[in-house]
């Protein structure tokens, strides 16, 4: 069986100093979030804004993928439509093989990532060379992005200077990040210079106008693109927005949202090939259909992919993207990855405290820590939950639900914690791994509520600071 | 049925809900000094601003920007003394070793520090990532507030490719360590004339 969440989790966590290293730089780029979204008047008004608009999206998908279609015809723009992965991956390689090309360069796009493109080319004997420089650096290395914006965010710079070494020839030890992009320019330039397609992916398509925008900060989708013979755009179905102005609210949420940065240094908008290029667009469905059906879950394919959640996520913050064993990682991936396979990703809904901060941060305002609560009882249900966890949840739900047992329980861990610690604290309860125990008061919040209802009226605070540990009485 | 007759089957099946679309309208601000602010913010994402005093004064402000630069070209007329033509039928691959093009921009946006410019103003599409540099030459007062102005500018245009360009290509990728010069342009200058 593959490992699930918690066992890629706990490899992750063998090296703390990483973990730490790992938490502290994502929190610091939600840091940046936070002070770029203070900036700007009405922040909240614009979350709600994109929302609403994504919402119109989802209500009317159908026909503003027609719209879209029609328009981009209209420009000379090839449009393909996939029901799956397999068929996104089969067009593409079509594609190629009528122009008889073999090597391409491709910006970012977690859709191929999703459709796992690139190991289907590989079979097929095309190169595919991801141009994104953190993307580079995970295909050099043989592993998928751990982040969607941030492709090499588990990596060290160390590391990185390594396999420049083996691959790109640059100086052993060489670890400056200066100089490590200035090796990965030359060698990238040459790719673009040579490659006769690029691909990228679709950040937005504008129903309206039958354009779509790719956003990057290293031009990288633009320097495939404009010096290609073929430019393929491929894009999940839930990109569509209605109208160009609509872009204004979405290009002013996105970047800010990702990297705390105003905007992404391009903003590109393709609308027609240029002179003698052809472009084609892919049109994905992926499940996505599936999803729109499923009434908890559907407004989840509002997502813009800014990572904001994975960010501030306190899980992926210390498990590291890879745990999540899944194109797109964090909270947001583990709502939409069981809708793909149930059972392969059964354990994400669960890789979360519930917490709520990635609802709080995600610049669409999905629901997200609801999704994650609501998923954990659809797989149940469905019997995706592994036996120990499902019997555990229905003995704390039975607990939850009797006053009486709820009590008992109560009295008999106290006594646990305080006389048999081991019987809690021992390597058959995961939860406590990292964890020191508690000192185990002597009794519960409604024991002592009794007694002191027993003594009489309250009385009056004193004003002083309570250092009994006991609750503040009101002053009343 | 083909694939595409079957997503979209499959989408109006679940076309339940009927949400409208929401005014933009009270997203609007003005910036009450835009120049400042587009500034401002051009140069915290690594990207410079010079004011020309006139059209006359740009070649100038050009050369004194870019001493020793090897291959300037430009679309602009104007500068056929400091910089080369662009040929609409050259390769774009021919561009690989131009060190500084010179671009008109439409307008800046002050609250992003971006610049919107389109196919007809590059020539060629690649130019503005290709080259080395990258020199903006926009009228002064052509700074919207917002992103919300800056759709309003561009209307129902139907340009072939339009971009906004937002300061130098730039990659954080490797331990968030800022590294200006990804793939394209190092430097990104937006040079701002006034009326002569």
């Amino acid at each position: 069986m593959e490992k699930d969440h918690a066992a890629l989790a706990e490899q992750f966590n063998a090296n703390e100093p990483r973990v730490n290293w790992h938490d502290e730089t994502l929190w610091w780029v939600r840091q940046k979030r936070d002070r770029m979204m203070r900036q700007v008047p009405d922040w909240e008004l614009l979350r709600e804004t994109a929302s609403q608009i994504k919402q119109n999206v989802l209500d009317h998908l159908g026909d503003y993928l027609e719209q879209f279609e029609k328009k981009a015809l209209e420009h000379g723009v090839i449009v393909h439509w996939a029901t799956d992965a397999h068929e996104h991956n089969v067009i593409v390689h079509d594609i190629l093989k009528k122009h008889g090309v073999d090597r391409i360069v491709k910006s970012k796009s977690m859709l191929t990532e999703e459709c796992h493109l690139n190991e289907y080319l590989g079979k097929q004997g095309v190169e595919v060379v991801d141009t994104d420089l953190g993307e580079r650096v995970v295909q050099l290395a043989g592993e998928p992005p751990s982040h969607i914006v941030l492709p090499c965010i588990h990596k060290k710079k160390e590391e990185i200077g390594d396999l420049f070494h083996e691959h790109l020839g640059t100086p052993e030890g060489m670890a400056d990040p200066q100089y490590l992009t200035r090796a990965a320019r030359e060698h990238l330039r040459e790719k673009f210079l040579t490659r006769r397609i690029a691909m990228t992916g679709v950040n937005f398509a504008v129903a309206e106008t039958g354009e779509f925008v790719v956003c990057t900060n290293e031009g990288n989708a633009d320097m495939g693109a404009h010096l290609s013979d073929v430019h393929i755009a491929c894009m999940g179905m839930e990109k569509i927005i209605p109208e160009r102005k609509h872009l204004g609210v979405f290009l002013r949420l996105l970047a800010r949202s990702a990297t705390g940065q105003p905007v992404t240094t391009y903003s590109s908008h393709f609308c027609k090939p240029r002179p003698g290029q052809e472009m084609h667009i892919v049109i994905v469905d992926n499940g996505r259909s599936v999803q729109l059906g499923r009434e908890d879950f559907r407004n989840s394919l509002k997502c813009i992919r800014c990572g904001a959640c994975m960010n501030t996520c306190p899980v992926y913050r210390r498990s590291g993207g890879h745990s999540y064993h899944s194109a797109i990682a964090g909270p947001i991936g583990s709502i939409l990855a069981p809708n793909l396979d149930m059972k392969k990703y059964a354990d994400l809904p669960f890789a979360s405290t519930l917490c709520g901060s990635c609802s709080n941060v995600c610049p669409v305002k999905i629901d997200i820590h609801v999704q994650l609560y609501k998923w954990r009882q659809v797989l149940a249900e469905a019997g995706y939950v592994p036996a120990t966890k499902k019997s555990g949840m229905k003995i704390m739900a039975g607990t939850l639900s009797s006053p009486a047992l709820y009590r008992m329980a109560g009295k008999a861990a106290r006594w646990a914690l305080k006389h048999t610690p081991f019987v809690i604290d021992n390597r058959l309860n995961p939860w406590y791994k990292q964890r020191e125990m508690p000192a185990a008061p002597e009794q519960s919040f409604r024991e002592w509520y009794r007694q002191r209802a027993g003594k009489g009226k309250p009385q009056a605070s004193s004003g002083k600071p309570d250092t009994t540990g006991n609750p503040q009485q009101d002053p009343a | 049925m083909n694939s595409r007759e079957k997503i979209l089957a499959a989408v109006k099946q679940h076309n339940s809900g009927t949400a409208s679309l929401p005014e933009l309208a009270p997203l609007y601000y003005r910036e009450e000094d835009p120049l400042t602010a587009f500034r401002t913010v051009l140069e915290f994402i690594g990207g410079h601003l010079v004011e020309v005093s006139s059209p006359a004064a740009l070649p100038e402000a050009l050369q004194k920007t870019y001493p020793g630069a090897g291959r300037i070209v430009s679309v602009l007329p104007a500068l056929r003394d400091v910089a080369a033509p662009v040929a609409a039928e050259a390769d774009p691959h021919s561009f690989e070793n131009v060190d500084v093009a010179v671009l008109a921009g439409r307008f800046g946006v002050a609250e992003n520090g971006a610049v919107w410019i389109t196919e007809e103003e590059m020539i060629h599409r690649a130019l503005p990532f290709i080259c080395t540099q990258l020199a903006l030459v926009l009228p002064a007062g052509a700074i919207v507030s917002t992103m919300h102005d800056a759709y309003e500018k561009i209307g129902a245009a139907e340009q072939g490719f339009g971009v906004f360009i937002a300061g130098p290509s730039k990659t954080s990728d490797i331990e968030q360590s800022l590294v200006l010069g990804a793939h394209g342009p190092k430097g990104m200058t937006v040079f701002l004339v006034k009326e002569g």
